[in-house]
């Protein structure tokens, strides 16, 4: 059985692309756009690998994460955070919040495919 | 390190060099020649006056003659081993800039220039991270590069990819690219702007301002019902980035919704009865003050009705809306004055505050303004709802009406009034002034 991704992102074509390259590698792969209800979305169905995108509608992914951790069906869950800056304050608060990885935007599709490979594990 | 005990000889040093006569040094300090030759040798001292005096004869700072070139040197040396932690020998530091003045000079200025660097980076990285402008704009910029690379990827893997997610992925890089074009040429445009005081348009905000001035905010189209918003979104806000375009259609959209509400030919008969009285107009017409501000901000300069300008500001003080007149700028960047009653409004939300304003350099006021809060939106429960507070800007052009005075400036920054309770911080004007 395909093991599950859940990507929260509001981009549709960062989306489609990550979509197709982790649906290639074998992926099931759901996606959900908004911040306001994306706690509910993930508690819904707990995926294998969350990635989840700091700027999003309503609510940011920090504060997301932060809830995430904060919920005894979530503390544990693998989380890929994605940043449209890569600066150093940005990756201690994705650290401080409890991200599992943390990727700054331009990435590359092997990165990302690696960083969910190695948060899924065996 | 020589004691001011030496600065005779530097007089002299100095005087030798320049090839001046005793006689004459004396003659331009006001002193004898026998005092300066005293002075010279060191057998009397001086200060103040004097030494300013004899300084200023001499074309050179009191300083060096009273310490000598090596204090400064000394000092710019104690300022860089300050900065940062570092080995060097601190108590060597005389010797070092009385051994190798050259060299301390060097390690001097690097330092202070090195200050003057991070001083100037730190200023730009605050722009980048407060400037929301930028901000927004580098976040859409990463955004767009960010689809366009993954998608690019795929398409350059090889292997086989149907026709169908091939058409899918040439669209969305289209797509993509050209939303990038669009923000990178918008975000260099902003950029190439950011130093030219006299720059049109700076921000989505001052793009839209721009075209609304062109059409001094009023559109007969919509006042006639012969058009709506989108249709003049879409006639005049074509050649908008589309930040403004948004911003320009939503300005236009409650224009037209007011003018739904309070049709121009009621307004112009309200107001030929009861003049520029928003109080009067809102208990006449039975509608929110906020919307008879806004309409009487539309109506065009008429026989002796000047025309007004209008100011709306949200919760947090930022300006949404500018209609200033000539002689009534608003900030186009930073916050305003903070004397002005559009703000006093916001602290009482539902209460028209009237104040005439009295500008910089006048020596009566020449604006009356009406300036009313208004809550926006639904009310949350238990949070404090969002406002935004409108002010009116009226010329006077008759009897001044009996209103409380306000003494405004249009920022601090350039605002010369001195003693002024609001003041955020010290004005060029002032500093120019001595104020």
């Amino acid at each position: 059985m395909s093991k599950r991704v859940l990507l929260i992102e509001d981009e549709p074509n960062i989306i489609e692309a990550v979509r197709f390259i982790l649906h290639r590698d074998g992926w099931h792969v759901d996606t959900h756009s908004d911040g306001t209800s994306a706690l509910d979305r993930i508690h819904a169905a707990v995926p294998d690998v969350l990635i989840l995108d700091v700027m999003l509608p309503g609510k940011s992914g920090f504060d997301i994460l932060r809830e995430l951790r904060a919920a005894p069906q979530s503390a544990d869950l693998p989380v890929l955070m994605l940043t449209a800056r890569g600066q150093n304050k940005d990756r201690e608060t994705a650290e401080r919040a409890g991200a599992s990885l943390y990727m700054a935007k331009p990435f590359s599709n092997t990165d990302m495919l690696e960083a969910v490979r190695s948060l899924a594990g065996p | 390190m020589r004691a001011t005990t030496l600065t005779g000889s530097r007089i002299r040093e100095r005087r030798t060099i320049l090839g001046i006569k005793q006689a004459d040094l004396a003659r331009r300090a006001g002193v004898s020649p026998s005092y300066l030759n005293l002075i010279e040798h060191n057998r009397r001292k001086i200060a103040g006056k004097l030494l300013n005096d004899i300084a200023d004869a001499l074309d050179v700072e009191p300083a060096i003659l009273s310490q000598g070139a090596e204090a400064a040197l000394v000092a710019g040396l104690r300022e860089a081993a300050g900065v940062q932690e570092s080995d060097a020998e601190l108590d060597r530091i005389e010797e070092f800039a009385g051994r190798f003045p050259g060299w301390a000079k060097l390690i001097s200025e690097t330092s202070a220039r090195i200050a003057e660097y991070e001083t100037t980076v730190q200023a730009l990285s605050d722009r980048l991270t407060h400037d929301p402008h930028l901000a927004a704009s580098l976040h859409e910029m990463l955004t767009m590069v960010t689809a366009i690379r993954s998608t690019a990827s795929i398409l350059a893997e090889p292997g086989d990819i149907s026709p169908e997610w091939q058409a899918r992925f040439h669209r969305n890089i289209n797509e993509d690219s050209a939303r990038l074009a669009e923000t990178s040429q918008a975000l260099v445009a902003y950029l190439d702007t950011l130093d030219d005081a006299s720059s049109q348009a700076t921000s989505p905000q001052d793009e839209a301002d721009g075209v609304l001035a062109e059409h001094a905010f009023h559109f007969p189209s919509i006042e006639a019902g012969e058009e709506g918003p989108d249709e003049i979104g879409e006639r005049l806000g074509n050649t908008l980035s589309a930040s403004a375009r948004t911003i320009f259609e939503t300005v236009l959209a409650r224009y037209a919704e007011d003018a739904a509400q309070l049709p121009l030919e009621d307004l112009e008969a309200g107001v030929a009865e009861f003049g520029i009285d928003p109080v009067a107009l809102s208990h006449h017409f039975r509608e929110a003050p906020d919307r008879i501000l806004r309409r009487l901000a539309t109506l065009p300069a008429k026989g002796t009705r000047p025309s007004m300008g209008l100011a709306v500001c949200d919760r947090s003080g930022a300006m949404i809306f500018r209609k200033p007149l000539d002689a009534f700028p608003l900030p186009r960047h930073g916050a305003a004055c903070t004397l002005l009653p559009l703000y006093a409004a916001l602290h009482r939300p539902g209460v028209m505050v009237s104040e005439l304003l009295e500008q910089p350099g006048q020596t009566a006021p020449e604006f009356v303004s009406y300036a009313f809060a208004a809550q926006t939106g639904p009310a949350p429960l238990n949070r404090v709802p969002l406002y935004q507070s409108h002010m009116l800007i009226v010329p006077v052009t008759a009897e001044r009406p009996p209103l409380p005075l306000a003494r405004i400036g249009v920022s601090c920054r350039i605002c010369p009034r001195g003693g002024c309770p609001g003041r955020r911080e010290p004005s060029l004007l002032a500093e120019e002034r001595g104020l």
